[in-house]
């Protein structure tokens, strides 16, 4: 009787380790894309790099380029090219917006590293450019002047 | 409601360009209108881009994207009479998927 017990839950353990294994693989392979909304969500540059996975490291391999002197923040150009080689994922922020985080671009094999937008920045501050490449975190930021808030009123 | 959205995807020397232009509000929920009433927010969330079947791009957009989001980017390959598929999805379950051909 004990025997089978053991033996039962040796086998549903293996299983359940599996499955985990199974669930945790895709993510990391990029198969499965899940949002992460607990980024988009937080306030804070810090919290925000806290929930990306890690303050990222200053690079000088990321172009970023947005305006010096923005007259209509809710229309912000920005340019972020990554010469990192694995990039896969290049994300914006704006610091003093109530959700830091702007955007993710997810780029698969064959795409360049390479993205071309439009966001809103409340008020004057940095913006981020952040680059996961090879599972770390790379960033560079600019100051961007506006002299029309993006939150409209 | 959603309006189509303009997309042109060029290919030079086995190097596609595509830029899109969507028609969305992008409402951030922490506007008033004149009423002072706030404005729920509405935007889009997840762009995925494909060349025929190919998932080239995925994006995950938050509310900080600008209304009418403009999107630019580049993918190595794709030939004349291609498809480039771009598909949006917002918060509110709307979504739509609007292709070219290339040229």
């Amino acid at each position: 009787m004990n025997m089978q017990r053991r033996s039962f839950l040796t086998i549903t353990g293996s299983a359940l380790a599996m499955a985990a294994t199974a669930l945790l693989l895709p993510v990391r392979a990029f198969a499965q894309w899940v949002r992460p909304q607990a980024a988009f969500e937080a306030k804070g540059l810090d919290a925000t790099f806290a929930a990306m996975g890690g303050t990222p490291e200053a690079s000088a391999d990321i172009t970023f380029m947005a305006p010096e002197i923005a007259e209509n923040g809710a229309v912000v150009p920005v340019n972020v090219t990554s010469k990192i080689p694995g990039t896969t994922e290049i994300s914006i922020l704006v610091e003093m917006n109530p959700n830091p985080l702007a955007a993710i671009f997810v780029f698969p094999e064959g795409t360049e590293a390479a993205v071309q937008t439009r966001v809103k920045v409340s008020q004057t501050c940095r913006l981020h450019a952040v680059v996961r490449a090879n599972g770390k975190l790379y960033g560079t930021s600019r100051e961007t002047k506006v002299t029309l808030g993006g939150c409209g009123g | 409601m959603a309006n189509p959205m303009r997309i042109r995807a060029t290919t030079s020397s086995g190097v596609t360009e595509v830029k899109a232009l969507m028609s969305h509000p992008m409402e951030t929920g922490m506007r008033k209108d004149s009423s002072g009433a706030a404005v729920p927010a509405h935007h889009i969330t997840t762009v995925i881009a494909k060349h025929n079947d190919k998932v080239v791009l995925t994006a995950e957009w938050g509310a900080a994207v600008s209304q009418n989001p403009f999107l630019q980017f580049r993918f190595s390959g794709g030939a004349p009479g291609d498809k480039v598929a771009i598909s949006w999805t917002d918060n509110k379950g709307d979504s739509r998927t609007d292709e070219v051909v290339l040229t």
